[in-house]
């Protein structure tokens, strides 16, 4: 799963007949380290989420079908959670305590 | 699903059972902002009205032929829809 910002919507009349109906997002996927986006990609809205919240998108085709209850349809990415915190790994380096992203908290652990 | 542009046709002689009649379009993939970002591909047009200049956006892997109809065809890359805006954030625009 990935974790992303809504930064916008999509507009769209002409469309797959699955789409009818359907809000699409624009998301920054965000690296967890420094909430930097990486990329971006357009997901189905199944939370009615807004744009400025950061959301749990799902990015695998059998787990979106399985959201939208239809074995045909034509989706890969959804949006399954508004995420209300993230909280990761605070290590000690050089005595002072950090917030790190997950390839700092790997580096770490190798060095002990 | 990405944003792209439409920017041309492909027209097969010769086409593989099932995908008779598929309109075959070559996209650009376009960031969030609409600026080129990637190397074009061709991908096979579902709502089949899309035409050359037009911003759509396109679903890649398996899903791409789900769209279509026979779903069971070798596709890889399917236009679902056309996009009439894209409304972002201000504070994203750079």
């Amino acid at each position: 799963m990935i974790i992303g910002k809504v930064v916008g919507e999509i507009y769209s009349t002409i469309n797959h007949p699955f789409y009818n109906g359907k809000k699409l997002l624009v998301i920054d996927k965000l690296n967890p380290s420094n909430n930097r986006p990486i990329d971006y990609i357009i997901a189905v809205d199944s939370v009615d989420a807004g744009v400025g919240e950061t959301v749990l998108v799902v990015d695998e085709g059998n787990s979106a079908r399985q959201v939208v209850n239809d074995n045909s349809a034509p989706i890969r990415s959804i949006v399954v959670g508004i995420i209300d915190e993230i909280d990761l790994w605070r290590v000690q380096i050089a005595g002072k305590s950090r917030k790190t992203g997950v390839e700092e908290f790997l580096k770490y652990i190798k060095y002990r | 699903m990405l944003l792209g542009k439409v920017i041309g046709t492909v027209v097969p002689c010769v086409r593989y059972t099932g995908l008779e009649g598929v309109k075959f379009l070559i996209i650009q993939p376009l960031d969030k902002n609409r600026k080129p970002n990637g190397e074009p591909l061709v991908a096979a047009d579902a709502v089949a009205m899309a035409g050359v200049g037009e911003i759509i956006y396109y679903e890649g892997g398996r899903e791409a032929a789900l769209a279509l109809d026979p779903w069971f065809v070798p596709v890889d890359h399917t236009i679902i829809g056309i996009v009439d805006g894209v409304h972002l954030s201000s504070e994203v625009k750079d």
